[in-house]
């Protein structure tokens, strides 16, 4: 039975699945390689959404795409310095 | 166009100007001119005034796939360089009505037109024509750019296979940013029984990681050689599974349709393939 196998082919795992596998995690890492001066106004942009709310070390920010195998994540370390008072609280 | 010639001045067939679509890949050799020849072609018979432009200045192919390239004589960078009129660089395909070729320039580089130039052209043919075709190079340079800005739709050619899948996911990228709507995916040199036995990328394998419409898939089929050998696009007389393809394809252009083939009906119709069936089903 094995050298029947052999013949028509059908011992080895089964390639298609693997492929699939091996295009995701490479889409993925090829759809986030993005640009420096896009990373440049989500930084700007960030920044803008967090000082309506608090005071922020602007020159400490880091912002970067993280991947690994799987998946992609944003990380951002931004330190806060002081919270401005009263914009915790809804208004209305 | 008042210096284009009667048979060209007919204007196209539904009055209204014609659609421009760009057919692309990112990644050569997986058949873009084969597509844009037979698509081509088969519009033609259904009735639509079609031109075929070769984009792939330097590396023109697209008149070899036609077999029209012993009647070449100018081509469309002498019309933008006003060498010629446009009606002197178009061929007119003598074994359909309504089909037209206007060939690249073998001599020069991709750099001898500009994306501005491109859009001109496509403005000066599309009173006349139903449909344009822009058949691109590959690769995602000047080439490409000023094939893409001339075109408003988009055909990306893909094989199942990882390294063409991944160019075409590029190509998808560029061409969303461009702003063409719509963009529609044509899978080619699909191979059923190896989809079946689990060793080739699936449709819906491709689909999945691209997220992008379909306009067809067209099976590996050694009538594309033969047609290729010929000189003539396999859906002018050819009854086979890719020509059908291409055929389905152009009519779901029209707005038709058009279900997708059985494919796997071609794949169990050799007997390796059925005595394969027998073992692998034994397996599970």
């Amino acid at each position: 039975m094995d050298f029947l196998k052999r013949i028509f082919g059908s011992g080895n795992e089964n390639s298609s699945q693997k492929a699939k596998d091996r295009l995701k995690i490479v889409l993925i890492h090829d759809r986030t390689d993005i640009s420096p001066q896009l990373l440049q106004s989500l930084r700007m942009e960030i920044v803008q959404v967090l000082t309506k709310y608090m005071d922020i070390d602007q020159e400490k920010i880091e912002i970067d795409l993280d991947h690994d195998e799987q998946a992609v994540a944003l990380v951002a370390n931004i330190p806060v310095i002081s919270i401005k008072r009263g914009s915790i609280e809804f208004k209305n | 166009m008042s210096d284009l010639n009667t048979e060209i001045k007919s204007s196209s067939s539904s009055g209204s100007l014609a659609r421009v679509i760009v057919t692309t890949s990112g990644k050569g050799g997986v058949g873009k001119t084969t597509s844009t020849a037979n698509i081509a072609a088969a519009l033609a018979k259904f009735g639509k005034k079609v031109v075929a432009v070769d984009a792939d200045v330097g590396l023109r192919n697209l008149d070899v796939i036609m077999g029209l390239e012993n009647r070449v004589v100018y081509n469309f960078i002498d019309v933008i360089e006003g060498t010629c009129k446009l009606n002197q660089a178009l061929v007119k395909d003598k074994r359909v009505q309504g089909l037209y070729l206007l060939p690249a320039a073998q001599t020069r580089t991709k750099d001898a037109v500009n994306p501005e130039q491109m859009v001109d052209l496509c403005n000066q043919l599309k009173p006349e024509f139903d449909f344009i075709f822009l058949d691109c190079p590959a690769g995602i340079e000047g080439g490409f750019r000023n094939a893409a800005a001339g075109a408003d739709e988009a055909l990306v050619v893909t094989t199942p296979e990882i390294p063409a899948v991944r160019d075409a996911d590029r190509i998808i990228g560029m061409l969303e940013s461009m702003g063409k709507s719509p963009i529609r995916l044509i899978i080619n040199r699909l191979r059923p029984n190896m989809v079946q036995d689990g060793d080739m990328l699936a449709k819906d394998d491709i689909l999945d990681v691209l997220s992008i419409d379909l306009i067809g898939v067209v099976p590996e089929d050694e009538n594309v050689i033969r047609a290729t050998n010929n000189g003539e696009p396999m859906t002018m007389t050819l009854d086979s599974p890719a020509a059908q393809a291409y055929l389905n394809i152009a009519e779901r252009l029209l707005g038709h349709d058009v279900p997708l083939m059985d494919l796997e009906s071609y794949a169990s119709r050799g007997l390796i393939s059925k005595i394969k069936k027998f073992f692998s089903r034994k397996r599970h």
